[in-house]
């Protein structure tokens, strides 16, 4: 019997079309259908600038936005040829890593409201509203920033912030506690996870799965360790693993990985460097010469006097800066991150231009569903749900 | 390994070699392409096991138009390399690599969608992110943005942000 | 009073005629009303998320925000229970068929809320994948810009379909 887990249904992470092929109530093959979120990210990137481009590459992987960017603003960084100061480096790694908790809690919220435990949904988007507004404050938006910067940040943090993060780091593991209590040792939790979408390691590895689903199966890969960037060389924290390589082992290396996270959080926020956020090079600062006035941000007064009134070329500077941007010389670079679902990479090809030539996006989602396939097989239908969930693929990095 | 390291390992099997941005690019043909993945795959210091992207550029201005960069890492290892196949536009196949990385699987379907690139012996050469019906290759230099073009002041035809200039 | 202007033809109201009118009237006037107002306070949505919208469309369900308030906490699965679609995203060329097939199983009376600026004119993304606005596919009632809108957009854009539902009561 071949059924339909047609793209809009309650329990598919988005919009993800399962064909399944059923003996009974056992999976005998399953074909997921992807590209009902495809948005042509990467080709419209191409009509925009460089730092146009950011504002797309941030909805790819709605979940994660600050990964994308961080990735395509090193991979650009690199072929210019600069360095982000270290205070743009140190507030990346905690805006990154806070998202990475965000992103995590989505992650515990569906899972539980896909397999019965609907409060849980609650609570964890209870505590990601906490991670929301300190997005706000420094960012100005909840979701898709396009905050992180070719050259660094749009801006600095504004006061009182750091306030807000610590105390959140001080509620946040007795939530985590929390959960874990309703959670981890729950008859039905433990039922339907516990041995449910074995993935042997090596074949995870052929099929290329990154992240929690390979840190599951006992493969230390992590390229915050092997690779890293934005100085996470100097940040003290584990990576980590379990050997089960099952749903479960899944949720307990995303519970630690929050852990882990806030751990980094507040290194960086402690060990903060002074100096500025941005590159001094003026054809990259220019966003960052706002002024907060009475209605939120304006204008800086005396630049707009300094380019209407003062000097022809600063206007015209302004001008070719506003219109075309930064041309990065010609190369391709491809830069990795961790993000919170595997390895996301972008592959950055410049021509010379004021334009990217191709920014292909390689989203973690989209190659650890290949894995979903060897997972499900011999499995009933109702751990498909708990499979999918633990993949925890975002729709729109898979489809771009 | 470093990067100098593997440039100097891979100087001998590889005429095209570069080293840019701290990363080791190879070009090769695509008749070579399968027996030296499965060389670099096998091989006991490279161990080059995990594939991780596979994505096709289109150069209309050179004699092989379509490209496909495939970008390997050694998990023991913790190095990179990027290999590039150059196709021309009247031939545009090139072997698959799923026997070497099964991994490559919804990879090569993406170039193929995208570009047009067809990979022999692929198990399931079919579009994966557009429509089953689609016409045309998005990615292609030649193909349009699309979207909505809006008609203002007048009748003047202002173009949309494709079609406006800055190299 | 009853007249009779033309030969044969008599019009006018008596005094029990008007109140046979007014009776029913006020009646189905207050059965508008009262239908109306029961519509709109337990419209229950169909899940329709696509995209980032999503993710702010459930932030509006949780407990921050809370949807349960205008009774709408319970999102449907089944779009045969459901009378609110909320396109919370952006609709892609491969998703438009299975976007009109959904609105189509809907039972009357429904409503359609677009959310986000992809769902109501194509967002940022002019191109080729991305259908231009979801009002060449489905008729829209209220438009929620915003990329993503604010969970606090998303209950005035809900709230403002609510009062349209109140206001335009007709038993059908």
């Amino acid at each position: 019997m071949i059924i339909n887990m047609g793209p809009q249904h309650p329990a598919t992470h988005g919009v993800l079309r399962l064909v399944l092929e059923l003996d009974g109530e056992t999976v005998v093959s399953v074909k997921p259908i992807i590209g009902y979120l495809h948005t042509g990210i990467e080709k419209n990137c191409e009509y925009r600038s460089w730092m146009q481009a950011i504002a797309y590459v941030t909805r790819a992987d709605y979940l994660s936005p600050l990964f994308n960017e961080l990735a395509y603003c090193l991979g650009v960084e690199r072929l210019l040829g600069i360095d982000a100061p270290p205070r743009a480096q140190a507030l990346r790694v905690m805006l990154t890593e806070l998202n990475r908790i965000a992103s995590h809690l989505v992650y515990v919220a569906t899972t539980g409201m896909e397999l019965g435990a609907v409060s849980v949904m609650l609570y964890g988007f209870r505590e990601r509203e906490r991670i929301l507004e300190i997005f706000e404050m420094i960012t100005g938006l909840r979701m898709n920033h396009a905050f992180i910067r070719i050259g660094g940040l749009a801006m600095d943090l504004p006061e009182g912030v750091e306030e807000k993060i610590r105390d959140f780091l001080e509620v946040m593991p007795r939530r985590l506690d929390e959960y874990e209590k309703l959670l981890s040792h729950n008859p039905i939790w433990v039922e339907r996870n516990l041995g449910v979408g074995y993935l042997a390691p090596e074949r995870a590895i052929e099929l290329s799965t990154t992240g929690p689903v390979l840190r599951a199966s006992g493969i230390a890969k992590d390229v915050r360790k092997d690779e890293p960037y934005c100085g996470f060389e100097q940040y003290d924290f584990d990576v980590v693993t379990r050997t089960d390589s099952d749903c479960y082992a899944r949720y307990e290396v995303r519970m630690e990985e929050m852990r882990q996270s806030m751990r980094i959080v507040g290194q960086a926020l402690d060990s903060l460097p002074g100096g500025p956020v941005m590159v001094e090079d003026p054809k990259f600062k220019w966003p960052a010469r706002l002024k907060v006035g009475p209605d939120g941000i304006g204008n800086s007064e005396e630049y707009v006097e300094h380019i209407l009134g003062g000097s022809m070329e600063a206007l015209i500077h302004h001008f070719k800066m506003v219109t075309e941007g930064v041309a990065v010389p010609a190369g391709e670079v491809y830069q990795a991150v961790e993000s919170p679902r595997g390895e996301l990479g972008l592959y950055v090809v410049s021509d010379g231009g004021y334009r990217p030539y191709r920014v292909h996006v390689r989203d973690p989602s989209f190659v650890n569903l290949q894995s979903f396939r060897d997972q499900v097989v011999g499995q009933m239908v109702s751990d498909v749900i708990a499979i999918g969930a633990a993949l925890d693929p975002v729709m729109g990095g898979v489809d771009r | 390994m470093t990067p100098e390291e593997l440039v100097e390992r891979l100087g001998p099997r590889f005429d095209d070699i570069s080293l840019a941005h701290g990363e080791v690019t190879v070009v090769t043909t695509r008749e070579r392409l399968v027996e030296q993945l499965v060389a670099l795959k096998g091989d006991p210091e490279l161990g080059f096991d995990f594939l991780a992207d596979v994505s096709g550029t289109d150069w209309p201005d050179r004699d092989l138009r379509f490209w496909v960069a495939y970008h390997l890492y050694s998990i023991e290892g913790k190095h990179r390399l990027r290999l590039k196949v150059g196709v021309p536009e009247n031939d545009v196949h090139v072997p698959t690599i799923t026997e070497v990385f099964p991994g490559a699987d919804f990879l090569e379907r993406e170039v193929y969608d995208m570009l047009g690139v067809e990979f022999d012996g692929h198990p399931d050469m079919r579009r994966i992110l557009l429509p089953e019906d689609w016409d045309g290759h998005p990615h292609r230099k030649d193909e349009e943005l699309g979207g909505v073009r809006t008609q203002y002041k007048g009748g003047a035809f202002i173009p949309p942000i494709d079609q406006r200039l800055h190299k | 009073m009853p007249v009779e202007r033309l030969p044969g033809v008599v019009t006018g109201k008596t005094a029990d005629d008007l109140e046979e009118e007014v009776r029913r009237g006020v009646l189905l006037g207050s059965l508008d009303w009262a239908v109306s107002w029961a519509r709109k306070q337990s419209m229950w949505p169909a899940t329709f998320g696509l995209a980032c919208c999503a993710i702010e469309m459930m932030s509006t369900g949780a407990g921050d925000y809370d949807l349960a308030r205008w009774g709408m906490e319970v999102f449907r699965g089944s779009p045969r229970q459901a009378d609110l679609m909320i396109v919370a995203g952006r609709v892609s060329q491969k998703m438009a068929p299975v976007l009109r097939n959904i609105y189509d199983q809907m039972p009357e009376p429904k409503w359609v809320i677009s959310m986000g600026v992809c769902a109501s004119a194509g967002g940022m993304f002019t191109n080729y994948a991305i259908v231009q606005g979801v009002d060449t596919i489905v008729p829209v009632d209220v438009y929620v810009p915003g990329c993503p809108p604010r969970p606090e957009m998303l209950m005035y854009g809900i709230l403002r379909l609510h009062d349209k539902v109140q206001k335009e009561g007709r038993i059908k």
